[in-house]
């Protein structure tokens, strides 16, 4: 039932496939898509706009050159920047404190702090081999104590017997002290419900955390919270002070836009999902996979890598082109290596042409490995963008500056060079003879393969 | 703790206290793009943004807005005029679809049951549900239908004694379904009036849940071909988009007959709800604005919209 980004944009680049350069205008046109598309996700609107304009700076400036099909282009750096913007790589809990850690939990009403609570409880015993007890300082919702009670009796986790009449501060400091005798490691401190625009509760929640000091306070979320998430998350974090996010419900169909929206209001990371009501559905928060989730494209991995090889088969052709003219710089050498690099390095290579397994054996002794290319490109990174496009003026002081700079001896500075100039010579020959030379991405440029077993 | 005067006001009044008290509330978006300003493309645009702010969603805030435009586009217009026929155009799609809880005499038991996605507040809202018919005077009983999540019975056991109407129960892990069975007897042989029916959170997507609750349903048919009377949706306020397919699927699945929106007594406006009624049509019966046993009103077209639009605030504001 979602469009997704992909299926959207590719109606508003349909007709500018073949033209191939990306305009202004067309990632304006195609911005309106992708804005729809995250509203749609639930993206709270002024994360939406700051978003697009993002993505607008980052299409139009740097990217806009390359031909790659632009609803591709597009998607990737819309989903690159989303990933990054939620966050990048996985964070898991602090648990950083002196025994007995405290670990607040806070939220709207029926968001799932009881239960994720469990569930906590359940994946720090499992994983982190660590003795818990968890109190409930909810003396609101009927029966919240002793749901939280029944979970601990299903995980078999220590919960703080219930005093009745007992005030939700002193109840924390009754856990703290409690877990301390025990010898307990962690204490989880679960919260009744509370709208943030409740000043008595929210300062409730507040005196509750300034009393038990906790390492982590997490703010409990429903995944399937509409604009509303920018409020919920500022205002939590504001007046509470959050660490970390949970997003609950991530096992329904929603597009998940809060992540978005709480990530980016408030800086925090998003640090587990809960992904079902049994105790054991709950994950690390992985933003590649958000990000694909939102824009509601499971395609977007394999399309992205497609865009991906793509602008590399470009790179390559016009490296192609460069060559034939004898203009095959310093710059292209270094592209080349990258490229070998990322095709798993020479052996990688080489083991992908038949019948060279004893010449891999030579190379490896004379040293032609791995470590040796990246060398060469720490040689090239050394050097001014003018002496990448005119090696001619590499004098011998210059020498000595690189070698110095990319912690490589003289000799091998050389050896480049003049590895760059056979290479050079050898275009300049196949010129001659008439090669189209078009190479595949990836491919050793002519010269290279000659090179490399004389070292 | 809930405060004792919050609790006297009217729903209403602490309804749009909620949204006064959002920094990005609506009316006063309104106020800065539309003082002394003609409705031109950027006001309108920005307009919509605003509905979209309120969880309209894009296709309904753009009709909205569309229809704001064809009234009064180019005109000069103040303010309060704009938030006039901003409330004006969300009434006329809500006011279908306002339609209190008939619950007439000719069944008996009239069984309502109460389904919907996890933690919207179906439980708490079967027993405010349950104290304002017993203050109608009529007689009721809760059947704990949930017998899923952890102390599920006991939280409706309490609501059942706040409301003091009996609760049947059985144990948790017990079969939903034979429980239903067991208190659709247990109604009738009290001669109760109203039976509503607890049924544990599901999501939609979760087809074995959604079977679970079809068997339900087909359980109390057996019963009474004519029940159950009501299926009403809970729906949570603070949901987005979603909303839209919860309806859709409980719709499908279930045979819902009308939806009830709860946590409206926070800063979200519940403005899927305006899509639901475009889309979907289901009448609404009441709304949750809290979290005592009061906290339960009546759905009323003409004060929610104003509410998204903001009408009338700045006379009540100051
Ligand atoms: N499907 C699904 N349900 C969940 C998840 N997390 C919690 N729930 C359910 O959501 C409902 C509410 O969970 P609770 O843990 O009681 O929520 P809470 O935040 O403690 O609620 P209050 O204490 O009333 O504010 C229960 O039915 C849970 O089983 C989840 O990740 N997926
Ligand atoms: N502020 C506010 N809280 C509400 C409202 N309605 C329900 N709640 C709270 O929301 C939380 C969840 O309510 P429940 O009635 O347990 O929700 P449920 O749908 O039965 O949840 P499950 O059975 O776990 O699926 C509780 O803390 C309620 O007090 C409302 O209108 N306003
Ligand atoms: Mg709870
Ligand atoms: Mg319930």
């Amino acid at each position: 039932m979602f469009e997704s980004l992909t299926e959207s944009l590719s109606g508003v680049f349909d007709k500018l496939t073949k033209r191939g350069i990306l305009k202004e205008e067309d990632v304006t046109a195609a911005l309106r898509e992708v804005r729809i598309v995250l509203l749609e996700a639930d993206v709270a609107l002024p994360v939406v706009k700051d978003f697009v304009a993002r993505i607008k700076a980052r299409a139009v400036g740097r990217e806009v050159l390359k031909s790659v099909a632009p609803g591709q282009q597009v998607v990737k750096i819309v989903n690159d920047e989303m990933v990054a913007m939620l966050g990048g790589e996985a964070e898991d809990l602090n648990l950083a404190a002196a025994p007995p850690a405290v670990i607040l939990m806070v939220g709207l009403q029926g968001s799932g702090k009881t239960t994720t609570t469990a569930k906590i409880a359940k994946r720090l015993v499992e994983r982190n081999k660590k003795t818990i007890l968890m109190a409930s300082l909810d003396v609101r919702r009927p029966a919240a104590q002793e749901q939280l009670k029944v979970l601990g009796e299903q995980i078999d986790v220590a919960t703080l017997p219930v005093v009745a009449g007992q005030m939700p501060v002193d109840i924390a400091a009754r856990a703290i002290s409690a877990a301390r005798l025990q010898g307990a490691d962690i204490v989880l401190l679960d919260t009744a419900g509370r709208m943030h625009v409740d000043q008595g509760m929210m300062a409730e929640v507040a005196a509750i955390k300034a009393a038990s000091n906790p390492v982590e306070t997490l703010l409990v979320a429903d995944s399937l919270t509409g604009q509303d998430a920018v409020n919920v998350a500022r205002a939590f974090d504001q007046q509470v002070g959050v660490t970390g996010i949970i997003l609950t419900r991530m096992d329904g169909d929603g597009r998940g836009g809060a992540a978005l929206s709480m990530r980016a209001v408030t800086g925090k990371p998003i640090k587990l999902i809960g992904t079902g009501e049994k105790l054991d559905a709950i994950e690390i928060f992985h933003p590649s996979r958000i990000a694909s989730r939102i824009l509601g494209m499971g395609d977007v991995v394999s399309l992205v890598e497609k865009a991906a090889e793509t602008i590399e088969q470009e790179d390559a052709e016009r490296l192609a082109k460069k060559m034939q003219a004898g203009k095959f710089d310093l710059d292209d050498l270094r592209a080349q290596l990258r490229q070998m690099m990322k095709m798993g390095g020479m052996q990688g290579l080489l083991s992908m042409l038949p019948g060279v397994g004893k010449m891999k054996n030579q190379m490896a002794g004379a040293g032609l490995d791995d470590k040796a290319l990246k060398r060469q490109e720490a040689i090239i990174n050394s050097m001014t963008p003018k002496e990448r496009r005119h090696a001619k003026i590499l004098n011998a002081s210059r020498k000595r500056r690189l070698a110095a700079g990319s912690g490589t001896t003289i000799q091998e500075v050389n050896r480049l060079l003049k590895m760059h100039k056979q290479m050079g010579s050898m275009m300049k020959r196949m010129k001659k003879m008439g090669s189209k030379g078009m190479l595949p991405p990836g491919a050793m440029p002519p010269g290279m393969g000659h090179l490399l077993p004389k070292k | 703790m809930a405060d004792p005067e919050d609790a006297k006001k009217g729903w209403f009044s602490r309804l749009r206290d909620g949204l006064r008290r959002s920094k990005s509330n609506l009316s006063s978006g309104i106020n800065e793009i539309f003082a002394k300003r003609r409705l031109d493309e950027a006001a309108l645009q920005e307009l919509e943004d605003l509905l979209i702010s309120s969880d309209l969603g894009v296709a309904t805030a753009g009709r909205v807005t569309e229809r704001l435009r064809r009234a009064k586009f180019e005109k000069n217009i103040s303010p309060d005029e704009v938030r006039g026929a901003l409330a004006e155009e969300i009434e006329k799609v809500l006011e279908p679809v306002a339609q209190p809880l008939e619950i007439g005499t000719e069944h008996r038991p009239h069984i309502i049951l109460m389904v919907g996605v996890n933690g919207t507040g179906k439980t708490t809202t079967i027993g405010k549900l349950a104290h304002q018919l017993k203050e109608q005077g009529r007689s009721v009983m809760l059947a704990a239908g949930d017998t899923f999540r952890a102390a599920a019975i006991e939280q409706l056991e309490i609501w059942g004694e706040r409301a003091g109407v009996p609760v049947v129960r059985t144990k948790t892990g017990g079969d939903a379904a034979g429980l239903t069975f067991e208190a659709v007897d247990k109604a009738r042989s009290a001669g109760v009036e109203v039976l509503i029916i607890d049924t544990a959170g599901r999501l939609q997507n979760r087809q074995e849940l959604m079977d679970e609750l079809a068997k339900i349903i087909r359980v109390i048919r057996k019963k009474d071909a004519s029940a159950p009377h009501h299926i009403i949706l809970v729906l949570d306020a603070t949901t987005g988009q979603n909303a839209l397919r919860q309806v859709e699927v409980f719709g499908e699945l279930a045979d819902i007959t009308g939806l009830i929106m709860t946590k409206l007594d926070g800063t979200a406006r519940g403005g899927v709800l305006v899509a639901c009624a475009e889309k979907f049509g289901l009448p609404v019966h009441t709304i949750g604005v809290g979290e005592s046993i009061e906290d339960l009103h009546a759905f009323e077209a003409r004060a929610f919209a104003e509410a998204i639009a903001g009408t009338g605030n700045k006379s009540e504001a100051s």
